[in-house]
């Protein structure tokens, strides 16, 4: 797809002075999101009903209170899309809508299920991590519409990327610096933990380098795509020219390393790497890259004891299956089980699989919807990335296409990395599938990211002012403008 | 930019067809292998919610699934019966339990594969189920058990509010056909699907001091007093002594190389002469002339023909795991005179005294004890019937002649109640002692026995614990026989 033409409508007939009709009006596309959001509540009414007649549970008040809350929810973030974005995408919402949804049912069916083996130890029943999950989405979508009211132009984030990739790296730091129990949960130390409330500062981490990098990036476009040696074919950039922003990922990923964060790590080096690639058009970044991580994961499993460990349980998961091997075991019998339909909500048992509300709820998915709701998820997953590779192809900045690109493509490699881990396509690392994982900070952050998108998205569809409106400038005082740049 | 941000689109979509065929490979191709592994307890879970078969006994059914209409479908139930009468306390040590959250015991356990449908034998009745799409059903299990003489033996003991055991064979088969354990409880307790219900049930059944869940008749070993002479009457007689030898008549024998007089019941002493008969030493159940014949014969002949009738290592399962009986270490031999009046390390389970008095009563032919007369499938077809066998000729069948001798004089001198007119029974009673302090702590009781002596249909094994409501004064003969001797008249008048 092309730019579009601003002049195009113009020059495309000629009408009297004063026109025949108003100019036609481009489609906001909000009343498909609105329909497209209301199906996808439907589709997770549907579930939850399914769960609850599954897991023998009396429709109740309560499951009225989550449906309630949950289109009350999804509604408002779309009127709230309708006042600030009116442009923007319309598929994007109604999907987060509907991954959400369905991540709240399986927390939902997860919580019956651990009611139940609370019952049978004759232990009381363990607070709802879906009513929690209900509040996380209330906050999110609390900061997803301050972005987009206070975010009224993206361009606006370059001119704080210095700021923003520092403020990153710090919020990386803190959990180092920490004392153990205020930053360690299950063996990584990459949590701020204090007054019984707790986050994870790297899913926010991400999207301020993300930020950072797509402004550094646009800002030394012009230099490194023309400076640079050529070894046996290669164009092999300078690596000067990318110092602060290699400088940057090196700390945030070795910062990660340290913590046993290698999820994070392979997250970030991904979406960096394509974002270079994008704004630089060449390959050999992608070799390099490529290169190094090879070179690098090779000194880690040399290195770290609990890197081995990864790659054993990765490549024979059954030979520990008492220790560190049970989860991935236990999430791979979950996928054998669902096989091709799945159990059906509500009728498997995802709950033998720890850590089943977060890292692994697509082992849930595959458990109890089967390949086909994998494919689905997935899917849905897929579109979602392109409608934001769309929104980078259409808007018409730079800054704005490498930050739409860079935050697509991190949802695409994070779902990636996390599907790959639970499916022991590669090795495990703890990442949470976006919108669908219990815990607040992803579900925040990833709200943020998604408001970011649509704010992009927003300034792509938004139709050209009226011509009218423009003050006409006598030609001698025009500034230099450049209409299009040839690639 | 665009050209490159294209191709990163198209690597998005590769990198989701390559999770596509990853999960398509795990849930599709390798989904079968995972799905029968072992350790994956869905497929277990599965189980729960497929109609397990019935245990069975004589027609009567001891253990059934019912539709529950909950979650899990299929409830277990250990159904009383009305009629004839049955009651899931007694049948416990026989179907042990089935739970949700506690595994299970009991044939329950041991035929599992056949109950649950998943033995290889039923396949053909998956596969069948499959297609028809008919819910897959368990196979069934038929016991040996008779119902009248189990509640029957159970009743005796409980209604005395005793602690102990009551096995009861087919001498000339090795089935069993009765197998209680006093206290017992109800495994409908375990069964039922209200977690907490269970969970609470469990905790009181297991901290009940008298160990209700405790299989007495297979899983616990007593020594066996008096009923062991039979034994070591046996390795005389098949070492060249007659049943006429004398013995001593003493009332106490002075142990060899030590100071320890170990004396007979009561301190009496075992008629009038200086010696007496061997069969009459049997009768009156002399401590000291046994202890004496014991000494004579060596401990080799004792060991052998305690390894011949069964007491040993390896003890083969019926098919429920049986305890290991023994004769314990005999260094030397004062040792082997306590082993030979059943004391010291000697340990036997009711299950391998009762095994005892069967094999006297086949004319010495040991046949090994089994629960599981046939399996059958959902639809009542027979996979397989158990057919009797044996380990091989105990002892010569003159020797179990002159035992069976010894036994009806033995059981003729007797005491306690009841007696089964027109039919001889030959008997054997131990009153065994235990604990740290032997005297001050009241003896267990045993009764052996097979009837009638001269066909035999029946041998029994009775074990009442701690002297049962006589204390100190407790002998096999007063707590112990009239139990074994009304499983007897049951069996006998029953038709057996």
């Amino acid at each position: 797809m092309s730019t579009p033409e601003p002049s195009a409508e113009d020059t495309a007939f000629h009408s009297p002075p004063g026109g025949f009709a108003p100019p036609p009006q481009t489609k906001s596309g909000r009343t498909a999101e609105l329909w497209l959001t209301l199906f996808a509540i439907a589709v997770v009414f549907a579930a939850l009903v399914i769960v609850e007649v599954a897991m023998e549970q009396h429709l109740t008040w309560d499951l009225a209170k989550y449906a309630a809350a949950y289109t009350v929810l999804m509604v408002l973030a779309h009127l709230v899309i309708r006042r600030f974005a009116p442009y923007a995408d319309p598929i994007m919402l109604p999907i987060v809508a509907l991954l959400n949804g369905l991540g709240l049912v399986l927390i939902h069916r997860l919580d019956l299920a651990d009611e139940e083996t609370q019952a049978f130890l004759g232990h009381p029943a363990p607070s709802s991590d879906a009513n929690q999950q209900i509040i996380w989405t209330l906050i999110g979508l609390v900061c997803f519409a301050v972005v987009l009211y206070f975010l009224r132009d993206h361009r606006v984030l370059s001119s704080y990327s210095y700021t923003l990739g520092l403020a990153g790296l710090v919020l990386l730091i803190i959990p180092a610096l920490l004392p153990a129990r205020f930053s360690q949960v299950n063996g990584g130390r990459n949590w701020i933990r204090f007054a019984g409330f707790s986050i994870q500062p790297g899913e926010f981490a991400k999207i301020l380098i993300i930020v950072f990098a797509a402004a550094f990036l646009v800002s030394k476009k012009d230099l490194f795509t023309t400076a640079g040696k050529h070894v046996f074919g290669l164009d092999v950039p300078r690596a000067r020219d990318l110092a602060p922003l290699l400088v940057a990922v090196v700390l945030a990923i070795g910062i990660a390393v340290l913590n046993k964060d290698l999820g994070f790590a392979l997250l970030i080096f991904g979406t960096i790497l394509v974002m270079i690639y994008i704004a630089t058009d060449r390959a050999s970044w992608l070799f390099i890259g490529i290169g190094l991580f090879l070179l690098a994961a090779t000194a880690a499993y040399f290195m770290f004891d609990h890197f081995q460990q990864r790659v054993e349980v990765w490549l024979d998961p059954f030979a520990t299956y008492n220790t560190s091997g049970y989860q991935i075991s236990q999430a791979l019998f979950g996928f054998a089980t669902g096989g091709l339909a799945g159990t059906g909500l509500g009728s498997g048992q995802p709950n033998t699989v720890p850590f089943a509300k977060t890292d692994f709820i697509m082992a849930t998915v595959g458990e109890e919807l089967g390949l086909i709701g994998m494919a689905a998820v997935l899917m849905l997953f897929a579109i979602l990335v392109i409608r934001g590779l769309r929104t980078a192809l259409a808007v018409r900045d730079s800054f704005g296409k490498l930050l739409a690109a860079g935050l697509a493509f991190t949802l695409a490699f994070q779902l990636f990395v996390v599907v790959g881990g639970v499916t022991k396509l590669i090795p495990l690392t703890g990442l949470t599938t976006p919108f669908m994982s219990y815990g607040g900070s992803s579900l925040l952050a990833n709200y943020i990211l998604l408001a970011v998108l649509v704010r992009v998205s927003d300034e792509a569809r938004r139709p050209p002012a009226p011509p009218a409106r423009r003050n006409p400038t006598p030609i001698g005082d025009a500034p230099t403008e450049m209409v299009r740049r040839v690639e | 930019m665009n050209t490159p941000m294209r191709r990163v689109a198209m690597l998005v979509m590769a990198m989701v067809v390559v999770l596509l065929a990853g999960v398509t490979y795990l849930q599709v191709f390798k989904a079968d292998e995972l799905r029968a592994d072992p350790r994956n307890q869905r497929v277990l879970v599965d189980e729960y919610s497929r109609q397990r078969g019935q245990i069975s006994a004589d027609g009567q059914v001891l253990a059934a699934s019912v539709e529950s209409g909950d979650r899990f479908k299929f409830l277990r139930v250990y159904p009383a019966n009305p009629h004839a009468p049955t009651s899931p306390e007694a049948n416990a040590p026989v179907t042990g339990f089935y739970s949700l959250n506690y595994a299970s015991s009991g044939l329950e356990k041991a035929e599992d594969q056949i109950l649950s449908g998943s033995d290889d034998r039923l396949f053909g009745n998956r596969l069948f189920d499959l297609v028809s799409g008919r819910n897959p059903r368990g196979g069934n299990v038929e016991t040996t058990i008779n119902p009248v003489l189990q509640q029957l033996a159970y009743d005796q003991l409980t209604s005395q509010n005793l602690t102990g055991s009551v096995v009861a064979l087919d001498p000339r088969t090795g089935a069993i056909l009765a197998m209680v354990s006093a206290p017992s409880y109800d495994p409908n307790l375990l069964a039922g699907h209200d977690g907490a219900e269970v969970a609470a049930n469990w905790k009181r059944l297991h901290t009940d001091p008298r160990s209700p869940m405790l299989n007495r008749a297979i899983s616990q070993t007593y020594p066996p007093g008096s009923t062991f002479k039979v034994v070591t009457s046996a390795a005389a007689l098949e070492n060249g002594a007659t049943i006429n030898d004398p013995l001593t008549a003493a009332a106490g024998l002075t142990l060899p190389g030590t100071n320890t007089v170990l004396h007979n019941y009561a301190d009496e002493r075992c008629g009038p002469g200086d010696t007496v008969p061997m069969i009459e030493a049997f009768a009156r159940s002399c401590n000291a002339a046994f202890a004496q014949l014991g000494i004579k014969y060596g401990a080799d002949a004792l060991r052998d023909t305690a390894e011949d009738f069964g007491i040993g290592p390896d003890t083969p399962s019926i098919p429920l795991p049986v305890a290991d009986s023994t004769v314990g270490t005999i260094p030397d031999a004062a040792a082997l005179g306590q082993s030979s009046i059943g004391q010291r390390d000697v340990a036997l389970t009711p299950l391998q005294n009762a095994v005892i008095a069967a094999t006297v009563a086949n004319g010495g032919v040991r046949m090994q004890p089994y629960l599981v007369e046939e399996l059958e499938g959902p639809d009542l077809k027979t996979l397989s019937t158990t057919a009797p066998t044996s380990p091989g000729q105990a002892i010569p069948p003159d020797v179990a002649d002159e035992l069976t001798q010894m036994m009806i004089a033995s059981e003729q001198g007797t005491t306690g109640a009841g007696s089964v007119p027109g039919v001889q029974i030959a008997s054997k009673t131990g009153t065994a002692e235990h604990g740290s302090t032997p005297k001050q702590t009241p003896p267990h009781g045993w009764y052996i026995a097979f009837a009638p002596a001269q066909n035999p249909v029946i041998a029994v094994a009775v074990i009442v614990e701690d002297g049962g409501n006589a204390g100190l004064s407790a002998t096999g003969g007063k707590i112990a026989s009239p139990i074994g001797r009304a499983v007897i008249e049951a069996a006998v008048q029953g038709g057996q």
